[in-house]
């Protein structure tokens, strides 16, 4: 056991603790706090990976700015615990076989590469000094396309968003 | 120097956590939430095969997920905040309007 693999368990340990915790839970405020527990956690695998980068946005866009509007919401709506309806039979009928053939497909993908090819500890620093150039080279039309992508999400957040008019505007 | 199956099967058991989560839950926000768990299993499956391969593009890759992720989560709590308004429930089984 090195310390490479010790920080792993212990790092896919609390996502997987989080994650679980996320579909016990029956107040929608529970489940969002171990949302966040499990990119905290997920932003630690990608240090272990060497993308640092990679890591720091994880928490400054996904664990701060977009679980903010998630809790935002939560309080905005008062959302109470969740009322527990008889679980509908489809999710009975597809899901329960779905993740036994989820499952048995990890685990063929687990013994097919039964731990011969390891990936070291930092084994490609993805620092921003090194995905600046691809990310405004390579991927330049991409990065474009998602500015646009973000534009419309916002016009469309803001419409869907906003109060109907209560009453019919005045013609004038 | 950790296996890559290992990284694998923590993403792989993340996405199911996250389909889980979105077939059993029956409040709208925590199925959203689930949406975002799947993405994050995707996400660490991406950062894993680009230290495999040596491959900066997964990297990048990852940042374009987490720009879909949040275009999806503004636009998504928009109509949430627009249904609750509507129908003054949060329960995805009282919103069935357009069911036969």
């Amino acid at each position: 056991m090195n310390v490479h693999l010790i920080l792993f368990l212990a790092f896919g340990a609390v996502a997987l603790a989080g994650a679980i915790n996320l579909l016990a839970q029956t107040h929608p405020i529970n489940s969002a706090l171990s949302l966040i527990a499990v990119m905290a956690a997920l932003a630690g695998e990608y240090l272990l990976l060497g993308a640092e980068f990679v890591a720091a946005v994880q928490v400054i866009v996904y664990a701060g700015a977009i679980m903010v509007l998630f809790v935002f919401t939560i309080m905005l709506l008062n959302a109470g615990v969740e009322e527990r309806t008889k679980g509908s039979r489809v999710a009975v009928l597809f899901g329960i076989p779905g993740i036994l053939l989820g499952s048995i497909l990890v685990a063929w993908v687990v013994l097919r590469h039964s731990g011969t090819e390891a990936v070291a500890a930092g084994a490609l620093p993805g620092s921003p000094q090194t995905i600046g150039p691809l990310l405004f080279h390579e991927f330049l039309l991409p990065f474009e396309i998602t500015s646009i992508l973000i534009l419309i999400a916002i016009m469309g957040a803001v419409v869907l968003a906003s109060k109907p008019p209560s009453a019919p505007r005045k013609v004038s | 120097m950790v296996p890559l199956s290992y990284y694998l099967l923590l993403s792989g058991i993340l996405f199911a956590c996250g389909v889980t989560g979105f077939l059993i839950k029956r409040n709208i926000i925590t199925i959203f939430m689930s949406i975002e768990l799947m993405l994050n299993g995707v996400n660490l499956s991406f950062v894993a095969f680009a230290a495999h391969w040596h491959s900066l593009a997964g990297q990048v890759f990852v940042f374009f997920v987490m720009v879909v992720a949040a275009a999806e989560a503004a636009v998504g709590l928009a109509i949430i905040i627009a249904v609750y308004r509507t129908r003054e429930t949060l329960n995805v089984d009282q919103v069935n309007l357009l069911k036969l």
